[in-house]
């Protein structure tokens, strides 16, 4: 056993054995996207930039229940309601502090309406720390703007919930 | 005062020509060895490598050398501070003067010397200094465990490059280089010395602090070894001389054993090629085998790093000198005798 552990060794068995599997490596399919140009696919379910979406008549879902604000395990969402003339309640303001955010997506699963969902984007960097406290203004425009791909998404995983 | 200018006025711009004659190649052989290096690791591992500056990424590494241009060289506040700006200076020197005898073709070298492989030993064992320097000069932890080391790592491993050349030099009776290749007219000498061929590649690796031995500069336990407080330009030097030196042991790895400018077979398409195209191609096959082992060998521990130097390949090649010298005095074999 000790000579043949030897000779293993003196031939470089293990060494040739690792240049071949290497060289079949070489020349597999690179797993390697070019990410500006060419993009990963997301599953359904991922947990993006934040968004509050409309009923399709242009009302907005959200009624004010606070539900997110309490489950928020970063405190990152500030929610303030009051009744609207026709009496029903709405939001004055729904700022999300995405510093904050961890991205746990435990707001949209407490949401009663679907109205706070996290999209498909995750490229909403910026150059300074102000640009990414959220206004209810800002997260209404992403709604609008992701409307179609969050709407699809939501139905893709609808059966699952 | 004139006429001195005069007479010495075309020499010195032929010096200055051969300078660049073997500088400028070679700067354009670290820029590609660099690609390729960083070429091949990443498809080992399933990656695409550089691939965004310039066509296939090829000016990746010129872009990189311009940044690191623009970058302030820090000097540490404790340093020795000229000691520390000489240190890269004299790798990067070293690097290239060793260059000066390596004969790329039948006649094609800039100093044709008689002792050339003896120069080469003696450039290549100075190149510890410009090692050294920089991690005393650091006067800092990491830099000086990492030229501690590479010191010891470059001395045991010369050792056996040493055997291995005295072995080739029986065989071929010169140490000029160019006498050398052509010894190899019949068989190349890896294929009679085939274990010298090998413990000379493992040994070429460790002198040149390439991976699995870059334990001088082994990231996770030293940071970057005796670059680490190296900015810009002196960063670059190293970097540079360090891949002259991988070139210069492929070229060596070529010359002692791959038959140097000479084609595998002495028929007609192929000895109609050029010689130093000859001697390009088995340059790169070289490199490619030491990119290859980097992408796919761990990093050897420290003592076992010294175990290889000093119980395995001292002993190998003192017995190859001895059994190559029997062979070669017993049946007449000895050139020169």
């Amino acid at each position: 056993m000790k000579l043949f552990k030897f000779f293993k060794s003196f031939l470089l068995l293990d060494f040739l054995k690792a240049f071949f599997l290497a060289q079949k490596y070489f020349f597999q399919k690179k797993a390697t996207i070019n990410y500006p140009f060419e993009k990963g696919k997301l599953s359904p379910r991922f947990r993006g930039e934040h968004a509050l979406r409309r009923y399709p008549s242009g009302e907005e879902r959200c009624i004010g229940c606070k539900l997110c604000e309490a489950v928020c395990p970063a405190q990152a969402i500030t929610i303030e309601t009051q009744p609207r003339d026709d009496g029903t309640r709405r939001t004055l303001r729904y700022d999300i502090d995405m510093v904050k955010c961890i991205y746990c997506g435990l707001c949209e699963e407490s949401c009663p309406v679907d109205a706070i969902v996290q999209g498909p984007n995750f490229e909403f960097t910026t150059e300074t720390r102000k640009e990414l406290y959220y206004t209810k203004e800002k997260l209404l425009e992403n709604g609008d703007k992701w409307e179609t791909v969050i709407a699809e998404n939501l139905e893709a995983d609808a059966k699952y919930r | 005062m004139f006429n001195l200018f005069q007479t010495y006025t075309f020499d010195l711009l032929s010096i200055v020509f051969y300078c660049l004659l073997i500088f400028i190649p070679l700067l354009l052989g670290v820029v590609l060895a660099l690609y390729a290096d960083r070429k091949i690791w990443a498809a080992v591992q399933k990656r695409k490598g550089p691939n965004v500056v310039g066509p296939f990424g090829l000016l990746q590494v010129p872009a990189d050398g311009l940044k690191f241009i623009f970058k302030e060289i820090i000097l540490p506040d404790g340093s020795d501070k000229t000691v520390f700006l000489v240190a890269p200076i004299i790798t990067l020197a070293l690097s290239i003067a060793a260059w000066a005898v390596v004969p790329v073709q039948a006649g094609v070298v800039l100093a044709n010397i008689n002792v050339g492989i003896l120069y080469i030993f003696a450039i290549s064992s100075l190149g510890v200094y410009g090692i050294l320097m920089a991690g005393w000069s650091s006067n800092s932890k990491y830099p000086f465990f990492g030229a501690l080391r590479s010191a010891a790592q470059m001395v045991s491993y010369e050792v056996s490059i040493g055997f291995v050349i005295v072995t080739v030099l029986m065989c071929v009776g010169s140490l000029n280089l160019t006498e050398i290749v052509m010894a190899q007219k019949n068989i190349w000498f890896f294929i009679p010395l085939f274990p010298m061929f090998i413990v000379f590649f493992i040994s070429a690796l460790a002198e040149t602090n390439r991976p699995p031995f870059d334990l001088p500069e082994a990231e996770s336990e030293l940071v970057a070894g005796y670059q680490t407080e190296y900015s810009g330009m002196p960063f670059v030097l190293f970097m540079f001389g360090e891949y002259i030196n991988i070139l210069l042991m492929c070229a060596m790895t070529t010359i002692l054993f791959l038959g140097g400018w000479l084609p595998p077979v002495d028929i007609f398409p192929l000895n109609e090629l050029p010689g130093f195209v000859w001697f390009l191609l088995k340059v790169t096959l070289v490199f490619y085998m030491f990119a290859m082992v980097k992408a796919f060998v761990p990093r050897y521990r420290y003592d076992q790093l010294m175990r290889l130097g000093w119980k395995v390949f001292l002993p190998l090649s003192l017995l190859a000198v001895v059994m190559t010298s029997s062979i070669l005095f017993f049946f007449n074999l000895a050139p020169g005798m």
